[in-house]
Order: C-alpha cells, then structure tokens, then sequence
C-alpha cells in the first residue's frame, strides 16, 4: 500500500479519521522523545509530557495551517509543552551541590587544577551540566538548552517560545547571569 | 576559578550528549486510545450541547407563544370564536341535512 503524505494524513484526521493520526505519532514521537528528555529526567515525567504534545497536537490540528512543515509545529508546541512542565515542576532548584559524586567532583579538581585537562566528553561532565541546569530557572534553562546546546539562533527561539526578539535576548544575557552564580556556587561549596 | 571557561565546558559537554529518542514499547497505542476516547467525548459534548442548544430555544418559541397569546388583545365579536366557527363547520352537514326535506 502506498504511504500517504503528511498533509494527506492531517486532512483525514481534520474530516474525523482519527486513526490517520497514528502514522504521524509512529514517525515523530522519537523526536518529541529526545526534546521531552533534554527537560525532565524520570520516564513516567518524560511519557506525561510526550502524552501532553501529542493530545495537544491533535487538539489544535485545526490551527495548523500547512505553511511549515509539519515537525516544526509539532516541536514549537512541544518546547513550550516542556516549558510549562519546567514552570509547574521547580523543584531541587534551591539544593545543595552536596550530592556531587566522586567522578564529578575529580573531573571538577582536574579543571581546577588544568581547565586543558578536563575532557568535554567525559561523563562526569555531562552529570555535572545536567545538575546545573536543573538549579537554573525556567526560563534561563530553556534559554541556555537552546542557544547554547542546541545552537539556535535567537529569531528561531524566539518563534518557537513564542517570546519576542528583544525579551529572548535579556532572557540570555540573565540566563548566563544565573549559570554564573550557579557555577561560583558550586566551586565555592567544593574548594572553599 | 575561570568561570567562564567552567560554563564553556559543560555547555560544550552537554552538546556531545546525544538525545536519547527512544520510545516506550506501544507507545503510539497508548496515545491512540487516548485520541479515541477523547474524540468519542467531544462527539457526546457535542450532541448534549446541541441538545441544550435545542431545548433552550424551544423554551423559548413557548414563552413567546405564551406572552402573545397572553397579552393579544381579545377580538371575540359576539361569540364568533375559533370554538363557535369549528363548532359550525363541523356541524354544517348535520344541518344541511336538518333542513333537507
């Protein structure tokens, strides 16, 4: 059987054929996937969102109007679906770096020591940034997830948060602000 | 401590981290049962509102019926009511028939 288009799909769904629904969840849930686990890390957190994204879409399928590809509708409405989860789930953002693990907290002594000699692409990095990130706010962590990890551009978050220009730009450079302390804090609890 | 460069790394290293998009096994089932028993929800909402929509307006001719037949005027001009006229043409074979010889 031939495989219909997306926009042959949407149409269907919009005239009451709910089950044309199913192809477009099959082919774009690992993506909302991986953008719902850049934001929460539990599995039942990450599904509750994956879940919200996609009763989401299917509500406003109406509002879609075909003018961008499908995907980026589906992810602009997934980020501000993981946003709202960041505003409604502000926890750990006030505890300590106490619990730092000892990988962690050598990889930190290397930097210290030699910032040359402590690798990027070792785990303890990657644990380290995940525990900075959850201490930022909301809004300064979707800013630092995507401008400084995913690379965008502040014109594309700005249409994918839906905030203007201008509040994307003050966001970032008080976002930076907050990772700062965030770090002088961490380094201050383990070396002074 | 060079902050700076510190913010630099980790962002750096959580670039290298590869999104995990894995989905949950039947994953796209669970969503679809949720579509359906929405969709069926929203037919029902629909129904019992138009139902509500329906009701209310019925309500609505009969209050209206009712204030004007209520407030007409009476134009009964010596008994030629709808009863007396019904009445008559109901009647009018019997009397025809009376007058017959």
């Amino acid at each position: 059987m031939e495989e219909r288009s997306e926009a042959e799909l949407i149409t269907a769904v919009l005239a009451g054929d709910a089950a044309s629904f199913e192809p477009l969840v099959v082919k774009y849930s690992p993506r909302v996937f991986a953008t719902a686990r850049r934001y929460a890390r539990r599995d039942s957190e990450v599904e509750d969102i994956v879940q919200e994204v996609w009763l989401k879409a299917f509500d406003k399928l109406k509002s879609f109007r075909g003018e961008a590809p499908f995907e980026h509708w589906l992810m602009r409405m997934a980020v501000r679906t993981c946003y709202d989860f960041l505003r409604g789930h502000q926890r750990n953002r006030e505890s300590s770096f106490s619990e730092i693990s000892e990988p962690e907290e050598d990889w930190l002594e290397r930097f210290v020591v030699d910032p040359a000699s402590a690798p990027e692409d070792a785990d303890a990095a990657k644990l380290l940034i995940d525990r900075v990130m959850e201490k930022l706010s909301p809004e300064a962590r979707m800013v630092i997830q995507l401008l400084e990890i995913e690379d965008r551009s502040v014109k594309e978050i700005a249409e994918i948060t839906g905030w203007s220009v201008p509040l994307v730009k003050v966001r970032a450079f008080r976002a930076r602000g907050e990772m700062r302390k965030i770090l002088a804090r961490m380094t201050k609890e383990k070396y002074l | 401590m060079n902050l700076a460069e510190l913010h630099r790394k980790l962002a750096a290293a959580a670039r290298l981290q590869k999104p995990d998009d894995r989905v949950p096994y039947a994953f796209e089932k669970r969503i679809m049962a949720l579509v359906a028993e929405r969709t069926a929800t929203a037919w029902r909402v629909q129904w019992t509102r138009g139902l509500w929509r329906a009701a209310v307006s019925c309500m609505a001719v009969a209050v209206v019926c009712g204030a004007i037949s209520l407030f007409t005027p009476d134009t009964n001009d010596g008994g030629n009511d709808l009863s007396q006229d019904f009445e008559n043409t109901l009647l009018a074979s019997v009397d025809q028939g009376d007058s017959t010889p």
